[in-house]
This record gives C-alpha cells, sequence and structure tokens, in this order.
C-alpha cells in the first residue's frame, strides 16, 4: 500500500467556485503542510533558478514542496545509488517536503519517444529512455516524499488522433499499475505517496475514462496531465478539468501540470484543482520580465480607488497587442513588465510599489533595465526573487479570497489588466 | 564569515573608533593607520579609512565591472566581509552612462553597495579590449563596440565620470601600454602619464570626498620606472598604483618591478597593485610590501567551475568530482562549503546558472580569507611562518615552488628550505 498519511482536509468546497483548504501529514514525519490552492517550489535539481540558500532565504513565505523532476535527474542515477542517502540530502535541501515529478514544465520535451513500455526525458546530455522498472530505481535512489507515476502524456504538443490519447490513457494506468507493484514490494519507499495521472488529452470521454479508472488504484492524489498552457483554450480546459474532477475522490489532491499564467490559475482552480507547479515565475525571469499584475483586493479604501494603470503599470503594453499569442509559453504576457524596454532606463522605482521582497526593498528598475542589459547574471537572480514572491503572493490572496468568498472581485482585479489597450 | 568578519572586526576596538572618528572628521577622505609591520619582510597590515568605512589590508578588492559582482547580491558579498570592490569607468561609461548614475546617487546609490568603492579610469580597456583608434597627448580615442562611435577619453573626461561615479577611490588615466612591448613607446607612455596624473588632479571636483591614485609605469624598465616613481611621488596624492604588470610578462621582470615599486613609494600611502589575484602572487607581493589587490580571475574562473583552494584548485565540472561528496574544501566556513558537496555543484552545472553563483562566493570568501590570514599573521608577527605553511599547503613539493617566489622571497629576506 502506497504511504498515506496525506490528508486533505477542505475547509471550503462550492462547486464550480474552487476548493480551499490545507493537505497535511506531508513529508517524512507527517508534520509539514501546504494550504491549497497552491503551488510547489519549481527547482532545477533541487535548485529554484538562479539562487542559492542565502538569495532564497531572503522569501519569507515559501511553499513547504519542493518540486524536482526526472528530466534534471535521471542523468545521476549512478551517482544517486553511490551515495545512497537520498536526493534531499545530497541536494542539501533540509525541511522541505521532495516531490518528484517526470517533466520539467518549463521545458518541453520533444515529442515522438513514447512506446508502449517506455517514456523519454532528456537530460544535459541528451534522451535518456525510462522503463518502468528504470523509472521506479530512480525512485529509490531519489528518496523523494512523493512522487507522480510514469505516465504518457505526449497528446497536447501536437494533433493527435483519437488512437493516440487512448494509448496514452491505457499505457499511463498500465504504467501506474506496475509502479504500485513495485512501490509495495520496495521496503525503501515505505511511507512514499503516489499520485496517479490523468491523461485524455483533448477527448472528453478519454479523460473521464482516464479519471474513472486511475481513481480506482490506491493513490494519494491526482496529477492532471495533457493540459498544459498552450495546448487548448482555457474554456476546454476547464470543461475537461470538471469532467474530471467529477470522477475524482473529493478528498484527494488534484495537481495540474504545466499550468501557470495567473488567469488559467484562477479559472483551473474553479474548475477544482488544488494545485500548481510553481514554473511560472522562473519563465517570466527567463525572458527579463517582471511580473506586476495586482491582485490586492483589501477593503482598504485608500487601496481600492488605485485602479491599475494609475499608480501602477500598464502591464504588456511596451508589446505590440497583435503580437500577443496566448499559446505561446515563452511569449510575454499581460502580467508582467518587460524590463529590456527602454523606457525603464531612468525608471527609479522598485519593480512592485509596496513589495516586500529583497529585490524591491533594494534595487531600481533602472538597475534592473542595466542589468539585463548589460547581460548581468544578478539580473536573473533579482527577477527570480521578485517574480517568486510576487507569484506565491497570488496564491496567498488567492486563498485569502476563497476564504472571504470574494473570488469574483479577484478575478476582476487580475484580470482587468488584461483588457486594457492604451 | 567568522575570520573576515574578524578582520573587520580588528579595525574596530573602542581605541579603533575614537581615532576613527578622528580621522573623518578632518577633511582627507583617505587616512592610512598602519597597525603592523613584518620585522622580516616589506609587508605591513594597515586600516585603510575611507569615506563608506574601515578597510583592513592587505585587501582583496573583487571586480563588479558593471555595477554588479557577477551573480552575486551586494548582501552577500557584505556577508562575506568585503570591504571594497571594483566598478569600471568605461564599461560604466558606455552603459547606463555617468548622467543615469548620478541620478541614481552615483555607483553606491545605484547598486545599492554601501560599502567602498574603487574605480578604474578605463585606461586599462585600452590595452585589454577596444580597437584603439589613436592614443594623443589629448586622450585615447575609442571605438565603441555598441554603436560603432568614436569615443574620445581624456584625463578630464574620466575624472569627470568618476565624479558622476562617486567612487572613493578614483584611478588617473594613465598611458597604459602592454608589458610585452618594449622601446621608445614605454617611455613616451610614461611621460605621458605623469602628465596626464596632473591634469587628472586638476579635473578632480570632489577631492575632499574621492580620493585620486596615481598610477606608477614604466613597463620592466627600472630606469623609466624610476624616473616615474621620482615625479609621481611629488604629487599630493593619497595613494598610489603600481600599474603595468600583471599582463603577460615573465614573472621574474614583475617581481623585480614591483619591489623597486614599494622601495620608492612613501610609507604612510597605501600602495595598490593592480590586476594580481593568484593567492601566491598575493602572498609574495604583501611580502614586497602593497596593500591593496583587485583581479576579475577568482570570480571568473568560478563562472567556468573552478575552485580556489589552499592546495590549488578544483575543476568541479570533471568526472572526478561526480561522485565526490565531499564540500569544496572542509575547512572553509563559507556559505557553498557549508550545505553542498562537490558532487552536488558538479550535476547542478548542468542545469542551473545557480552552481556558478556558488562556486563564486566560494572563491571570494576564499581570497577574502586568505588575505585575512595573512593580515592576521602580520599583526601577530609571524608572516614568515605563515608564508612558508602556505608554500607547504599549495605545492606538493619544494621543488615546485616558482622560482620568481623563491627568488622574489628570499629578496624579502624569506627563504624557504
Amino acid at each position: 500500500m502506497a504511504g498515506c498519511r496525506m490528508k486533505l482536509e477542505l475547509s471550503r468546497v462550492a462547486l464550480g467556485k474552487g476548493r480551499l483548504g490545507v493537505l497535511k501529514g506531508l513529508g517524512k514525519t507527517g508534520q509539514l503542510s501546504l494550504e491549497v490552492p497552491g503551488c510547489l517550489l519549481h527547482t532545477h535539481l533541487g535548485t529554484v533558478p538562479h539562487l542559492t540558500q542565502d538569495t532564497l532565504s531572503t522569501l519569507s513565505t515559501l511553499p513547504s514542496v519542493t518540486q524536482i523532476t526526472l528530466s534534471n535527474i535521471a542523468e545521476h542515477q549512478e551517482v544517486l545509488e553511490e551515495f545512497k542517502d537520498g536526493f534531499r540530502k545530497f541536494a542539501g535541501l533540509h525541511d522541505t517536503v521532495l516531490y518528484c515529478a517526470l517533466h520539467d514544465p518549463a521545458t518541453p520535451c520533444p515529442t515522438g519517444h513514447t512506446t508502449n513500455k517506455t517514456v523519454s526525458v532528456w537530460g544535459s546530455g541528451g534522451r535518456i529512455e525510462l522503463t518502468v522498472a528504470k523509472f521506479m530505481a530512480l525512485q529509490k535512489a531519489v528518496k523523494p516524499d512523493w512522487y507522480q507515476s510514469m505516465a504518457d502524456g505526449e497528446t497536447w504538443q501536437i494533433n493527435t488522433s483519437h488512437k493516440r490519447v487512448r494509448k496514452s490513457v491505457d499505457r499511463s494506468l498500465a504504467h501506474l499499475d506496475e509502479c504500485l507493484l513495485v512501490h509495495q514490494k520496495s521496503q525503501e519507499l515505505e511511507g512514499v505517496e503516489v499520485f496517479g495521472v490523468v491523461e485524455g488529452g483533448d477527448i472528453l470521454e478519454e479523460r473521464v475514462r482516464s479519471a474513472k479508472e486511475t481513481a480506482k488504484r490506491p493513490v494519494s492524489g491526482f496529477c492532471l496531465d495533457g493540459l498544459q498552457t498552450g495546448s487548448m483554450d482555457q474554456a476546454l480546459r476547464t470543461q475537461l478539468i470538471s469532467a474530471v474532477t467529477k470522477e475524482l475522490p473529493e478528498d484527494k489532491p488534484r495537481l495540474l501540470q504545466g499550468v501557470g499564467r495567473p488567469d488559467e490559475v484562477l479559472a483551473s482552480v474553479e474548475a477544482g484543482v488544488d494545485l500548481f507547479e510553481g514554473f511560472f515565475p522562473f519563465q517570466v525571469t527567463e525572458r527579463g520580465c517582471a511580473l506586476i499584475f495586482n491582485f490586492n483586493i483589501s477593503s482598504n479604501p485608500e487601496l481600492a480607488v488605485l485602479e491599475p494603470g494609475e499608480d501602477q503599470e500598464t502591464a504588456g503594453d511596451s508589446q505590440h497587442n497583435g503580437d500577443l499569442n496566448p499559446d505561446d509559453q515563452t511569449q510575454m504576457t499581460s502580467f508582467e513588465i518587460n524590463l529590456k524596454d527602454k523606457r525603464y532606463q531612468g525608471d527609479f522605482r522598485p519593480l512592485v510599489e509596496g513589495c516586500g521582497c529583497y529585490c524591491c526593498r533594494n534595487h531600481q528598475r533602472a538597475y534592473l533595465h542595466h542589468l539585463l542589459v548589460t547581460n548581468e547574471l544578478l539580473a536573473g537572480v533579482l527577477l527570480m526573487i521578485h517574480n517568486t514572491a510576487h507569484y506565491h503572493a497570488f496564491f496567498s490572496a488567492l486563498r485569502d479570497a476563497l476564504a472571504e468568498d470574494t473570488l469574483d472581485l479577484l478575478k476582476r482585479r487580475v484580470l482587468g489588466q488584461t483588457e486594457r489597450k492604451d | 564569515m567568522a575570520a573576515t568578519r574578524a578582520c573587520g572586526a580588528a579595525a574596530n576596538t573602542s581605541e579603533n573608533i575614537m581615532s576613527l572618528k578622528k580621522a573623518l572628521s578632518v577633511a582627507s577622505p583617505l587616512t592610512l593607520r598602519i597597525v603592523a609591520e613584518c620585522p622580516v619582510t616589506k609587508a605591513r597590515a594597515c586600516d585603510l579609512i575611507l569615506p563608506h568605512s574601515a578597510v583592513s589590508t592587505p585587501v582583496f578588492m573583487p571586480v563588479g565591472t558593471q555595477g554588479t559582482l557577477k551573480g552575486i547580491t551586494v548582501d552577500q558579498l557584505d556577508a562575506l566581509g568585503c570591504q571594497i570592490c571594483l566598478g569600471n569607468t568605461y564599461h560604466l561609461g558606455m552603459r547606463p552612462g555617468p548622467d543615469l548614475i548620478e541620478k541614481a546617487n552615483g555607483l553606491h546609490g545605484f547598486m545599492n553597495w554601501k560599502r567602498n568603492l574603487l574605480t578604474d579610469s578605463g585606461g586599462f580597456q585600452m590595452v585589454s579590449l577596444v580597437e584603439l583608434s589613436e592614443i594623443t597627448e589629448e586622450g585615447v580615442k575609442f571605438k565603441s563596440p555598441y554603436d560603432g562611435k568614436e569615443i574620445l577619453l581624456t584625463p578630464e573626461k574620466s575624472i569627470s565620470i568618476q565624479n558622476s561615479l562617486g567612487s572613493d577611490i578614483m584611478m588617473q588615466l594613465d598611458d597604459v601600454v602592454s608589458s610585452t612591448v618594449t622601446g621608445p613607446r614605454v617611455e613616451e607612455a610614461m611621460h605621458r602619464s605623469i602628465r596626464w596624473l596632473d591634469r587628472c588632479i586638476s579635473a578632480n571636483k570632489n577631492p575632499e570626498k574621492q580620493n585620486l591614485f596615481a598610477i606608477i609605469q614604466g613597463g620592466l624598465n627600472t630606469e623609466l620606472r624610476k624616473a616615474c616613481l621620482d615625479e609621481m611621488t611629488q604629487r599630493d596624492v593619497p595613494g598610489f598604483a603600481i600599474g603595468g604588470l600583471s599582463g603577460g610578462e615573465e614573472k621574474d621582470d614583475f617581481w623585480r618591478m614591483v619591489t623597486l615599486s614599494t622601495d620608492h613609494l612613501p610609507r604612510e600611502k597605501p600602495r595598490y597593485l593592480m590586476g594580481v589575484g593568484y593567492a601566491v602572487d598575493l602572498v609574495v607581493c604583501v611580502a614586497l610590501g602593497c596593500d591593496m589587490f583587485d583581479c576579475v580571475f577568482p570570480t571568473r574562473t568560478a563562472r567556468f567551475g573552478s575552485a580556489l583552494v589552499p592546495w590549488g584548485s578544483l575543476q568541479i565540472k570533471n568526472k572526478q568530482y561526480a561522485k565526490d561528496f565531499e564540500p569544496i574544501d572542509s575547512d572553509c566556513q563559507c556559505p557553498t562549503c557549508k550545505r553542498h558537496s562537490r558532487a552536488y555543484l558538479h550535476a547542478l552545472f548542468k542545469s542551473d546558472s545557480a552552481a556558478m553563483h556558488h562556486v563564486t562566493i566560494h572563491n571570494i570568501a576564499y581570497q577574502l580569507n586568505l588575505m585575512c590570514s595573512v593580515r592576521q599573521s602580520i599583526v601577530e608577527g609571524c608572516f614568515p611562518e605563515f608564508i612558508r605553511t602556505f608554500m607547504k599547503r599549495m605545492f606538493p613539493s619544494r621543488d615546485q615552488y616558482p622560482g620568481w617566489a623563491v627568488d622574489a622571497l628570499a629578496s624579502v629576506n624569506i627563504t624557504l628550505e
């Protein structure tokens, strides 16, 4: 039996309006918890991109769950096996829950290499093919607190036939069963939680079938795969998620893979998602941008007067509106400003007024602009700090809105900014 | 960083604080207090009191060319015990330009660095970086790499930019010639540097806040160096740099020029040896009487995965470290060594730029700690012993000691057995 100390305690559930609660019983001692809706801490090999412990610790509230991916780790299997003490210790991570995913959500990988028995990940040295046996050997070497089972999610990058989608569902179920079999026999994995992965591409019946079948297995929660940003519009995504979550037990968490944009997060939460991979701040950082969208709906009358654009930036308008392609994951969104833009050259304000992050307390837009123009490494460090702080504060605001039943107000605040076309 | 912090703290006992306050209330933006002198070598340990803080010497100054130390925040730099670092006039003069930096309250304000800054004049880039158009008596014509435009860097312009940057120590614009060049050009450059020094002194708008250092030139020619020393030491500048070295010349010539220079520089003013950063070079040149050093080497080599250690360096990206679960240096107290293993860093280099930052932090810690230990040994009167121990650790056997280092140390009464 896979570890089952993980417990989702919901305090509010409203159909079509999202769930609020706490995921408890996490980690080795079962003492850690994660508020939902929430996002995980996205890392490369256990390191938040660009950050060392000093810079990371400037962030006051970080999620208790760190995400690592086999795409970074697979090539180090031998090293971890020789190390013997698991990835947490190898990476110098201390009091955090370790969740092991398969693919890095920020780096889409080439398609066409999945077979009935294998999936592939791409490390620094090229493609590594994983059978369930190798996948499980990796989990034993990594020793995470929780991992997703091996799955075939190659339905979203390209146009996939019905037959292909069906195969992805069948394969993923077969992989799950095999994983669980190995898991149950492994002493090294005792107490470790397993998430089943719901596939089904954009086909409703397949989604429902996958959900129903996966729910029958003894898993601690569910990953929703194949719904990544860029695969479909949010309306379809919402429809599919709603159909899927109807088939899933209410008391187990749902993690949506590959979705991170604030608008998509809001809609997905309403459709019943609890957890997200926190990779969006990294993507924003990589394009030299800073998150500035407003999520403040406090009842302070002074703050309420601040309409977007007044004291605050009009996000996204340093770029032609016609260029905004919501399906391109690398393209700037309307939630950010492009600090490379000349307009920030002499802008001595912080990235976001009132943001308490290290970057905003110590530096100005003009400095960030300079660092980006001169290709300095510090740009990535400072932007990563700010974007991570901003994004996690957004999730905090989201939880508050669910608690106070002000989600509609939050949506207007966050999404209202995408409509400005000055 | 206990060791380095202690170094800084030593400069701040209550007695020192009183004289510090006295010094700061006087108009001079630089005061050098010699705390100890080695009775055997020419080494000194000093407190260099500058506008933003006191600096313990001998000191290694990390280089933050474009208003940032690559990948490291000012807080991290401060936590490592760094009291002074470098910015570069040429680069910052190009981007973002002196006007913007002035608006931002100088380079200190722009990068939010609260301790001291030293800016180079832009002269070295004449040799190192840019396609030279022409050097005339007026100044140096550069071709901007960003837009191809021609710019004329005169002594006045260099000082003007440095005034806008607001650095605590500014360097004169010197006529820099590669140390491998011989012939009349060397002499011409030496004489011109003296004339440019005078122009720099005249052009300095903030002599009460910013210290202008002269740079001794003369190549590898004893007569020319001496002539330059004689002339420049007649100028009332707060400090002197030894320039035109550390550029590919033979080490045998290098050390002789260094020691010649310190022999003729005033005792009560700081001596800054430019462009020196290898551990052996630092230790030897401290013995020869230098107080301040700068070099891009430790931070640059870090980004290539080279970690500096008392016995040389580790190429972390090499396969041999893939399964090495020890820290870079088990005696090192830096944040990197306290948390991470060589194996983890080796793996991280394949995944994220943070690997570079980890090694950068370690290398800066190594350099600062080295200088701190050097200073401590001078203060305690055991610098010669320190040198011997240092060399033994760094080289597997006596016959691997670099010949020039043995000679240089012998010249200041240190025999290495």
